[in-house]
C-alpha cells in the first residue's frame, strides 16, 4: 500500500499520500485487490478497519477521513479541489480518490463521533500522517479556504473535531504564519504553514513531525471542546511579539502601541475595534499579556475566517488566578499604608500590631541589652510599641491617607497609649508628629488630642495602666507601678546616683496632687508635643529612661536642677512645671538627659540635676520614698506618657529648673545623666533604626496592596 | 425603560442614536434634536457650576404628551439623551440617573477603545449591548 501510494518514493505521507493509503486500506480489508485502479473503481468502500483500537481508530480514521473529505469538501467549494492534489506525484488519483472519498465519507461525519475525546496514544503515527498530509495539503492550499469549513467541523462533530482539531491548530498557525510575515518573524514553532513554499512545508513537516502528537494529542483534546485555544506554539509566538512591543512580560502594552500592532493585520478597523472590546477585559485601555494572546488570537482567527464572538471565550479569558491570591494575601496585610477604606485600617493593624509587637520583644531585649543598666527598657517596650505603631501608622496613613487612616490610627493608638506609660507613646507621637508634620496636620492635633485624652485616660486609669492594653507590653504599665519601685531602685544602681537620687527625689519633693501632676503632663504634652518635634531622635531613648526620670524628675526638682540651667533653655521652661508636678520633673530629667545627650555640655547641667535628683532620693526617708514611688508610679503613666509624647525636652525643662536647686550634686548628676542619655541615646537609636524597618515593610506591602487592587479593578468595573 | 437612546457629541451631532420602535423612528430623532436645545439652556444656566454627578445629570429636559425627554452631559461635553414612555409611570428618578451611568460608563469603555476615534459613530457592540439592554428593560 505504501508503495502504491507512493510514500515509499517521496519518503513522507503528504496528504495525498495519506488519502491514497488508507483508500487503499480500506480496498485491501475488503478484500479487492491492492491495485492503484482499485481506489477509483471501487466506489462504496467502507472505512478501512484498523486494528489496534478500532474504536478509537476508527474514529480517528473516520474523523481523518470526515475532516479531510470535509476539508477537501471546503476547499472544493473554495478552491477547485485538490488541484493541489494534482500536484502530487498519484496526481489525478488523489482527485478522484478524494471525490469519492468525500462521497462515502461525508455520510459519516456524523458517525465517528465516537471517542474524539481519546487522545490517540495508541496510534500517534497516524496522526503524524495525518498532520503530515495537511502539511503537505496545506502547501497546496490556499490560505483563505480554510477558515471559514474549520469551525463548523470544530463544533459540529466531535468525532470530526479530532480531525478539526488538528486542522484547526493548523490552519490558525498557518494563517498567523501569512500574517506573521508582516509581523517579520513567521514562528517556525507554528506547525502549518500556508506558504506554497516547498521549504516551509518540509519545515513544518518536520516541526509537525517532531510536534506532532504532542501538540495534536494535546490540541485534539483542548480543541475538541473549545476551537479558541490557545496552543503552545501559537501562545509562545504571541508571547515573542509581545515581547517586541513591550518586553516586561508583567507590563502593559498601552492602547496606541496596541492599535499600531493590529493594524498591521489588515483587518477593518471595526473589527479591531470589537476585538479589542473583546480582549482588554479589564478596559483599562492596556494589554496584558493574557490580553495581548487573545486579542492576537482572536485577529488570527478572523484571519482565517473564523467569526468574531459576541463574548471572550473563557480560554481567552485572562487568568484571573493571581488576583485571587493576591487578594486573599492583600487582605492580610491591608496595611496602614494602603489608602483602602479605614476599614483596613483596623484588620491591618491587627497584623502590624503583631508584627510590632514581635519587634518589642527584640527591642526590649536589645533595650535591655544596651540599657543593662536601665531595666526601664522593659516598661518602655509597651510604649514603644504604641509609638512604633503610631508611626508606622501615620506614616503608612500620611503616605495614603493623611486623613482618615489617620483618624482611625491616632485614635487606636492613642487608646493603646492611653494604657501604656506613654513614654513610648510620646516619643512615637514625637516621631509620628516628624512624619505627619511633613503630610499633614491632621495627624499632630490628633496626636495631641490623643495625648490629651490620653493624658486624662491616663491620669485616670493611671493606677490602670493596663486598663485598656490590647497589646501585650501593656501589662508594664502596670508593672512599672509594682516594679516601679523596683526599676526605680534598679535604675538607682544602676544609673547611680541619679536615679537612686530620683527615686529618693520624689518623696523629697512636697506632695503635689496627682490631678495637678495629671494636668501638668497635659500641659506639657501640648507644649512637648510641638518640643518633640526636634527631639524625636533622642525623645525615644529617654523614653526608657522617664521611668526614672519621673522618679528622677520629682528629685531634680526638688534637688537641685540649677546645674542645667544655664545650659538647657528648656529646662527653664520647667521651673513653671516643677511647682506644679512631678512629672515634670521625669520630663525635665529626661529632656535634660536629651540636651545632655546632644551636648555634653547639657550633660552637665542633667547631671548634677540628676545627681540632685539622685541624691535627693536616697536622702529622704524610706518610707515617704516608698509613698512616693508608688504616687510616683501612679504618675510614671501619666508621666511617661507626658514626657514620652512630648519628649523628654519637657522632661528635660522640667528638670532643669530643679537642676539649679541640685548645685551640689550637680557633677555625679551630670555624669550619671550622661550615662543615662548615652544609654537610651543607644536604645533610641536602636528604636528607630527597627522603626525605620517596619516602616519599609509597611510601604511595600502598602504597594503591594497597591498593585492588587489595580488587579481587583476590572471586577468592580464589571 | 428607554424608547430611544442617543450619544451627542459636542459639536452637537450624534455618535449614536438608536430607537426600540422602527416607525416614528424620525420622530425620535427629531424630540432629540430638540432637546438639545434644552441642553444647552441647562448647561449654560449651570454657569461656574461645579461639576459633579448631580451636575451631570440633568433630568428631565421637557415632558411631552406621550414621552419624557432626559439630559445627561459629560464633562467633556458629551451629552446622552434618553426618551422614555410617559405610561411608564414607575420609572424613578434613580433609575434615570442609573441608566446614565451605565451609559456613561459604557461610553467610557468605548473612549478606551484604541481603535475608536472620538468623534467617530459609535459602532461598538458592548455598547449595543448595553443599551439593548436598558431599552429592553422598560418592555
Amino acid at each position: 500500500i505504501m508503495e502504491l501510494c507512493g510514500a515509499t518514493r517521496l519518503g513522507y505521507f503528504g496528504r495525498s499520500q495519506f488519502y491514497i493509503a488508507l483508500k487503499l486500506v480500506a480496498v485491501a480489508q475488503s478484500g479487492f485487490p491492492l491495485r492503484v485502479e482499485s481506489i477509483n473503481t471501487v466506489k462504496d468502500l467502507p472505512l478501512p478497519r484498523f486494528v489496534a483500537s478500532k474504536n478509537e481508530q476508527e474514529s480517528r480514521h473516520a474523523a481523518s477521513y470526515s475532516s479531510d473529505s470535509e476539508n477537501q469538501g471546503s476547499y472544493s467549494g473554495v478552491i477547485p479541489p485538490p488541484p493541489g492534489r494534482g500536484q502530487v506525484k498519484k496526481g489525478s488519483v488523489t482527485h478522484d480518490t478524494v471525490q469519492p472519498r468525500t462521497s462515502a465519507d461525508a455520510q459519516e461525519p456524523a458517525s465517528p463521533v465516537v471517542s474524539p475525546q481519546q487522545s490517540p496514544p495508541t496510534s500517534p503515527h497516524t496522526w503524524r500522517k495525518h498532520s503530515r498530509h495537511p502539511s503537505g495539503g496545506n502547501s497546496e492550499r490556499p490560505l483563505a479556504g480554510s477558515g471559514p469549513f474549520w469551525s463548523p467541523f470544530g463544533e459540529a462533530q466531535s468525532g470530526s473535531s479530532a480531525g478539526d482539531a488538528v486542522w484547526s491548530g493548523h490552519s490558525p498557525p498557518p494563517p498567523q504564519e501569512n500574517w506573521v510575515s508582516f509581523a517579520d518573524t513567521p514562528p517556525t514553532s507554528t506547525l502549518l504553514t500556508m506558504h506554497p513554499a516547498s521549504v516551509q512545508d518540509q519545515t513544518t513537516v518536520r516541526t509537525v513531525a517532531s510536534a506532532t502528537t504532542a501538540i495534536e494529542i494535546r490540541r485534539q483534546s483542548s480543541s475538541y471542546d473549545d476551537p479558541w485555544k490557545i496552543t503552545d506554539e501559537q501562545r509562545q509566538y504571541y508571547v515573542n511579539q509581545f515581547k517586541t512591543i513591550q518586553p516586561d512580560l508583567n507590563g502593559f502594552i498601552p492602547g496606541s502601541a496596541a492599535k499600531e500592532f493590529f493594524t498591521k493585520s489588515k483587518l477593518p478597523i471595526l473589527e479591531l475595534s470589537h476585538i479589542w472590546e473583546l480582549s482588554d477585559f479589564d478596559k483599562d485601555g492596556a494589554l496584558t499579556l493574557d490580553e495581548f494572546c487573545a486579542a492576537f488570537h482572536l485577529v488570527v482567527a478572523r484571519k482565517n475566517g473564523y467569526d468574531l464572538p459576541e463574548k471572550l471565550p473563557e480560554s481567552l479569558m485572562p487568568k484571573l488566578i493571581d488576583l485571587e491570591d493576591s487578594a486573599d494575601v492583600g487582605d492580610q496585610p491591608g496595611e496602614v499604608g494602603y489608602s483602602g477604606s479605614p476599614a483596613e485600617a483596623p484588620p491591618s493593624k491587627s497584623p502590624s500590631m503583631p508584627s510590632l509587637n514581635q519587634t518589642w520583644p527584640e527591642l526590649n531585649q536589645s533595650s535591655e541589652d544596651t540599657a543593662i543598666v536601665h531595666p526601664v527598657p522593659i516598661r518602655m517596650t509597651p510604649s514603644k510599641i504604641h509609638m512604633q505603631e503610631m508611626e508606622l501608622k501615620r506614616t503608612g496613613s500620611d503616605h495614603t491617607n493623611p486623613t482618615s487612616p489617620l483618624l482611625v490610627k491616632p485614635s487606636d493608638l492613642s487608646e493603646e497609649n492611653k494604657i501604656n506609660s506613654s513614654v513610648k507613646f510620646a516619643s512615637g507621637n514625637t516621631v509620628a508628629d516628624g512624619y505627619s508634620s511633613s503630610d499633614s496636620f491632621t495627624s499632630d492635633p490628633e496626636q495631641i488630642g490623643s495625648n490629651v485624652t490620653r493624658q486624662r485616660s491616663h491620669s485616670g486609669t493611671s493606677p490602670d495602666t493596663a486598663a485598656p492594653p490590647p497589646p501585650p507590653p501593656r501589662p508594664q504599665p502596670s508593672h512599672s507601678r509594682s516594679s516601679s519601685l523596683d526599676m526605680n531602685r534598679t535604675f538607682a544602681v544602676t544609673t547611680g546616683q541619679q536615679q537612686t537620687g530620683v527615686v529618693a527625689h520624689p518623696p523629697a519633693v512636697p506632695p503635689r496632687p496627682q490631678p495637678s501632676q495629671a494636668p501638668g503632663p497635659a500641659v506639657h504634652r501640648p507644649v512637648d508635643a510641638d518640643g518633640l518635634m526636634t527631639h524625636t531622635s533622642t525623645s525615644p531613648q529617654q523614653i526608657p529612661e522617664q521611668p526614672n526620670f519621673a522618679d528622677f524628675s520629682q528629685f531634680e526638682v526638688f534637688a537641685a536642677s540649677n546645674v542645667n540651667e544655664e545650659q538647657d533653655d528648656e529646662a527653664e521652661k520647667h521651673p513653671e512645671v516643677l511647682p506644679v508636678e512631678k512629672a515634670s520633673d521625669p520630663a525635665s530629667s529626661l529632656r535634660v538627659a536629651k540636651t545632655d545627650s546632644k551636648t555634653e555640655e547639657k550633660t552637665a547641667a542633667t547631671a548634677p540635676a540628676n545627681v540632685s535628683k539622685g541624691t535627693t532620693p536616697l536622702a529622704p526617708p524610706p518610707k515617704p520614698v516608698r509613698r512616693r514611688l508608688k504616687s510616683e508610679d501612679e504618675l510614671r503613666p501619666e508621666v511617661d506618657e507626658h514626657t514620652q509624647k512630648t519628649g523628654v525636652l519637657a522632661a528635660v525643662l522640667a528638670s532643669q529648673p530643679s537642676i539649679p536647686r541640685s548645685v551640689g550634686k550637680d557633677k555625679k548628676a551630670i555624669q550619671a545623666s550622661i550615662r543615662r542619655n548615652k544609654e537610651t541615646n543607644t536604645v533610641l537609636a536602636r528604636l528607630n533604626s527597627e522603626l525605620q524597618q517596619q516602616l519599609k515593610d509597611v510601604l511595600e506591602e502598602r504597594i503591594s496592596l497597591e498593585v492588587q487592587l489595580e488587579q481587583l479593578r476590572p471586577f468592580s468595573h464589571l | 425603560m428607554a424608547v430611544c437612546v442617543a450619544v451627542i457629541a459636542k459639536e452637537n451631532y450624534p455618535l449614536y442614536i438608536r430607537s426600540t420602535l422602527t416607525e416614528n423612528e424620525l420622530k425620535f430623532h427629531y424630540m432629540v434634536h430638540t432637546s438639545l436645545d434644552v441642553v444647552d439652556e441647562k448647561i449654560s444656566a449651570m454657569g461656574k457650576a461645579l461639576v459633579d454627578q448631580r451636575e451631570l445629570y440633568l433630568g428631565l429636559l421637557y415632558p411631552t404628551e406621550d414621552y419624557k425627554v432626559y439630559g445627561y452631559v459629560t464633562n467633556s461635553k458629551v451629552k446622552f439623551v434618553m426618551v422614555v414612555d410617559s405610561s411608564n409611570t414607575a420609572l424613578r428618578d434613580n433609575e434615570i440617573r442609573s441608566m446614565f451611568r451605565k451609559l456613561h460608563n459604557s461610553y467610557t469603555d468605548v473612549m478606551c477603545n484604541p481603535f475608536y476615534n472620538p468623534g467617530d459613530r459609535i459602532q461598538s457592540r458592548a455598547f449595543d449591548n448595553m443599551v439593548t439592554s436598558m431599552m429592553i428593560q422598560v418592555c
